[in-house]
């Protein structure tokens, strides 16, 4: 009774929490909103290939462009498609996870830096097809990206608004998406599978030995990861109108690895955390400006280089403070608060086989 | 004019340069096992010294090499108390943390790298004086200038003697033993720490000669141009066999003819399907075809598994 | 956090002024930084000289306050600024700088209908969406691609041609313009070579082009690739013309360029600064305040003024009252004639072009 009465308190939140926003700051912080929720996504489909596998990938946001491009594809003037959300959605996950497989087969055997750098160059050479395949024919659109989108549509009813309540109505959408890939994620952490993966990264030579199938429980991290990230993916494409190759580059995979990490690698909730911690912290710094200015009644430093300097600074700083995230699991606190030799040997064994 | 054996020159000479870059990435990580991403940017401060130099002695009349010479005697201390700083602050404290934890604070120090030197710096694209003779000569029907056949020996004789040092000198042995174990070196009367710092000054002093002779070739530094450098670098270091010294040279001489050869031939090759637009993508392909039949890199040991 | 936004929303100067607020976005990080803030130093050198001057719109005292944004080049950031703006009720916004960010934040300004203008993205896209909101006072793509290949091949009597281009969507898309209009023009495509926008080695694909020797090379891209390419090709005993667009136009690709530079083509829209009433003191007056002209700061300039301009004949800042006003508007700017035609475009762009000559560029006539 309790319980439903907690769960009941949070959705009441979760349901004001963008009119409170909106009206406390402006419809600014609610479109930071809708994005950190995208961001959420993001994060937890990674946590499934890091956190719980414990396969490193620097090219992530790949998946998530295969699943934008997905829409724009489908659902835009480009080809002339204009198939419903409901539709694309699940084709864009689904691609997105043979992608995943794509990546995954060449590197099971790949450990650690090396699984890195390949995937780093995955998501490089994804991002050069969309950027290319404009000609001979015409399919991404190039480096135009795809614009015109048709914005995602409940029955008759469009998200996009010309009175701009579109930034509100999107946040449920997405707020929706979230909750339910953070309902799956926690489904899975704890499922046959869930297990199977927590062997492998903490030991995967004694999880085969236990008769885990590693290639295919590992193939199933990366498809499971990648389905996440076509999913927001698409969802991207449908509230931003556009599609470029722009807006997948590297240090958009970095950012996301970033949030899993910085949040608590493995953690739902820390993940969860990071992901809206750091797509807000960016844009809050915005305002370092004008309160330079009611400080010193002048601009001293350069606001925007000063932006990105406190940026860098923070994630250094969090790093030294808490190296196992913000909000590390239970589990992994005991590890990292053990003594002596236990600590050691829990420190240097997770997350980095082939150390 | 041989337009192959031009190419393989271009290659040879763009290979130099990632292989200077990529010694730094293949030393930090043999000792210490961590992906230094902000080695890049440590290239771009010996790159952005140097040409402060340089133009503060453009007009003083003395002759161009020795204003370098002075331009990167200047870059390598500076490059070397940077890279210090940030091992002592950035890692030294995460030594005993969950692996990804330093990758973050890496790209952390890349970024507030970046935006200092974009303070300090401006965010112009800088240029470089023009102070070396661009003299070229012709070798069987292909072009090469002095500065390209310079950058070529230097990187040569640069990876010579950090070959020479870490096998033959009591340093050395110290740098393998803390590679090994560090642990164990520690028994063996290795001050681990000093040895971790040293490999950071010295990666860092390979990071300012890379910097000075991309500025200087290409006549042109920017706040962020140590970023893509880093990557290439990086590339050819795991190409190589990551931690391996020779390894670093070869994958970064292998990575710079394969995108030259790529851009120069890719469109002959697919009959004009794909064009030097896909040259990044061939240089990745061929790295991940390399890492799937040798997964350790070319030069790489195979290692078992390592508690 | 809340303390924070709150101290900028009541940032209000005190005094019985009217304050009309225009916004100013470009990427003012990253590598492209350098031309962003030029940008920006364009409105706020406009700003001031309204200021300085009296403003008076529907027969009151008004101030222009100039809200500068990064949107770092990033399309999804574009729209969290444009969103940002729009909440803090500017009245015009002059921005953004890429087409990139400029498309997909056109349609948080036309649901709110605020008027933008944008003094550098080229892309045709830009303004064929349909927004009434949406203007430019760049030529685009295809106003100057046209240019470029009628002087190509009608001035310079280039037959054969290669190209190079980065791969974004403002160097593509200039390539593929002046491709188009060079080949109807009569002149033999040789080769069609790419690099991106972050690259500083072009020996490569610069050595296949020599190989086939063509009379020109187009360079569809910016002046940080432009210089050290044209270095680069001397050093490599390449002797043809060289032509880029706008975006190769700069103090920084002769400063790159060293030497090389002598020689090279480029186009630029509008007139010549000189040739325009206003302009050489514009030249004066800015590089005083803010040093070189970098490229696009004269046209942040006069979308400024073409902002105000409107506001001043509607004899309002509301912006559903000055838009029909910004759409007729017929004014000289600095960089040309301004007034716009039914998409949003600048009418009857001129194009003009340029040549290195003894260290500076020379408008040819």
């Amino acid at each position: 009774m309790k319980k439903a009465l907690k769960r009941g308190l949070y959705a009441v939140l979760l349901a004001l929490l963008p009119f409170a926003t909106g009206m406390a700051f402006g419809k600014t912080w609610v479109r930071i909103l809708d994005f950190a929720l995208l961001y959420v996504m993001l994060a937890l489909g990674l946590n499934i290939v890091v956190g719980f596998a414990g396969l490193l990938d620097l090219g992530y946001v790949a998946f998530f462009a295969v699943g934008a491009y997905c829409y724009a594809l489908l659902a835009s003037p480009h080809f002339g498609l204009h198939l419903p959300f409901w539709l694309i959605l699940p084709i864009g996950a689904f691609a997105a996870g043979i992608f995943g497989m794509l990546l995954g087969a060449p590197t099971l055997r790949l450990r650690g830096d090396y699984l890195a750098i390949v995937t780093l160059g995955f998501g490089e050479i994804i991002r050069i097809f969309l950027n290319n395949l404009d000609t001979p024919y015409n399919i991404t659109g190039g480096p135009q990206g795809i614009d015109m989108i048709d914005p995602i549509r409940l029955g008759s009813f469009s998200l996009n608004q010309p009175t701009s309540h579109t930034v509100y109505s999107y946040y449920f959408l997405f707020l929706f998406f979230a909750l339910a890939t953070a309902f799956v994620s926690m489904r899975l952490q704890h499922s046959r599978i869930g297990r199977a993966w927590a062997a492998i990264r903490e030991d995967e030579i004694a999880a085969e030995a236990m008769g885990i199938n590693t290639r295919n429980v590992k193939l199933l991290a990366f498809a499971m990861g990648a389905s996440f990230g076509g999913l927001s993916g698409g969802l991207f494409a449908g509230f931003e109108g556009f599609v470029s190759p722009e807006s997948f580059t590297l240090m958009e995979s970095i950012m996301i690895l970033s949030m899993v990490v910085l949040g608590g690698m493995g953690h739902i909730r820390g993940v969860i955390f990071g992901a809206v911690l750091l797509s807000i912290l960016p844009e809050a710094l915005r305002y370092v400006g004008p309160i330079e200015q009611s400080l010193f009644g002048k601009i001293v430093v350069d606001p925007s280089s000063l932006r990105m300097l406190l940026f860098g600074l923070a994630l250094i700083l969090v790093m030294l403070l808490r190296p196992a995230g913000l909000w590390p699991s239970p589990a992994r606190k005991r590890e990292l608060l053990a003594h002596g030799e236990t600590a050691k040997h829990e420190n240097t064994n997770i997350y980095d086989a082939g150390r | 004019m041989d337009t192959f054996l031009q190419q393989l020159i271009n290659g040879i000479v763009l290979g130099s340069i990632y292989s200077l870059v990529a010694l730094g990435y293949t030393l930090v990580y043999g000792i210490m096992g961590l992906i230094n991403f902000a080695h890049g940017d440590i290239v771009m401060v010996g790159a952005m010294v140097t040409l402060t130099v340089t133009r503060l002695l453009a007009n003083s009349g003395l002759p161009g090499p020795l204003i370098l010479g002075i331009g990167v005697l200047t870059a390598i201390p500076a490059c070397m108390a940077v890279g210090y700083l940030v091992e002592r602050i950035a890692y030294r404290p995460l030594r005993n943390a969950p692996r990804l934890a330093p990758l973050i604070t890496a790209i952390g120090v890349s970024i507030l790298l970046q935006n200092l030197a974009m303070m300090l710096w401006g965010r112009e694209y800088l240029s470089f004086p023009q102070i070396l003779p661009a003299q070229t000569m012709a070798v069987g029907g292909a072009s090469i200038s002095t500065i390209q056949l310079v950058i070529v020996a230097s990187s040569c004789i640069m990876m010579a003697g950090l070959s020479w040092l870490i096998r033959k000198t009591r340093l050395g042995n110290a740098m393998r033993a803390t590679a090994q174990n560090p642990e164990v070196a520690t028994l063996m009367g290795v001050n681990v720490n000093t040895i971790i710092s040293i490999t950071f000054v010295l990666g860092s002093a390979l990071a300012a000669t890379a910097g000075m002779m991309v500025s200087a070739y290409y006549g042109i530094a920017h706040y962020d141009m140590g970023f893509i450098l880093g990557l290439k670098a990086f590339t050819a270091a795991v190409l190589g066999g990551i931690g391996n010294i020779e390894g670093a040279m070869l994958g970064g001489l292998l990575l710079g003819v394969i995108e030259s050869m790529g851009a120069g031939y890719l469109g002959t090759l697919t009959g004009g399907i794909m064009g030097s637009n896909y040259q990044d993508v061939f240089a990745f392909f061929v790295l991940i075809l390399v890492l799937v039949f040798r997964p350790s890199g070319l030069l790489g040991e195979r290692v078992g598994e390592r508690p | 956090m809340a303390a924070i936004l709150l101290a900028s929303c009541a940032k209000q100067k005190p005094g019985s002024e009217f304050v009309v607020k225009i916004g100013s976005v470009a990427p003012l990080t990253g590598p492209q930084s350098h031309l962003g803030k030029d940008n920006d130093n364009g409105v706020r050198l406009a700003a001031e000289e309204i200021n300085a001057s009296g403003l008076v719109i529907g027969g009151k005292k008004t101030r222009i306050e100039v809200l500068s944004e990064d949107d770092q080049a990033d399309p999804r950031t574009a729209t969290i600024v444009a969103q940002k703006l729009v909440d803090e009720g500017v009245n015009g916004v002059v921005g953004h700088f890429n087409s990139g960010t400029s498309i997909p934040a056109s349609r948080i300004y036309s649901d709110a209908g605020i008027p933008q203008i944008s003094p550098s993205a080229t892309a045709t896209t830009y303004t064929g969406q349909g927004f009434e909101t949406t203007f430019r006072v760049v030529t685009n793509d295809r106003q100057q691609g046209e240019a470029l290949a009628k002087f190509a091949v009608g001035t310079l009597h280039a037959r054969t041609i290669a190209i190079i281009d980065d791969r974004t969507a403002y160097g593509q898309g200039i390539a593929d313009e002046f491709e188009k209009d060079a080949k109807a023009e009569g002149a033999a495509l040789v080769a069609h070579e790419f690099t991106s926008d972050h690259a500083t080695d072009f020996t490569a694909i610069l050595t296949s082009i020599k190989g086939k020797n063509p009379d020109l090379i187009f360079y569809g891209g910016m002046d940080a690739q432009a210089g050290p390419m044209m270095k680069q090709m001397r050093n490599l005993g390449m002797k043809m013309a060289f032509l880029g667009a706008d975006g190769s136009k700069s103090p920084e690709f002769i400063k790159l360029a060293g030497a090389s530079a002598e020689g090279a083509y480029a186009s630029a829209p509008g007139l010549p600064l000189d040739k325009m009433p206003g302009g050489k003191a514009f030249v004066e007056r800015f590089t005083a305040k803010y040093g070189k002209i970098q490229l696009y700061s004269p046209y942040s300039f006069d979308a400024t003024m073409a902002l105000v301009n409107a506001m001043k004949q509607a004899g309002s800042t509301d912006p559903s009252r000055y838009l029909p006003a910004l759409s007729k508007i017929k004014m000289d700017g600095v960089t040309g004639p301004i007034s716009f035609d039914s998409k949003g475009d600048i009418m009857h762009g001129a194009v003009t072009l340029y040549q290195v000559r003894n260290g500076s560029w020379i408008a040819l006539p």
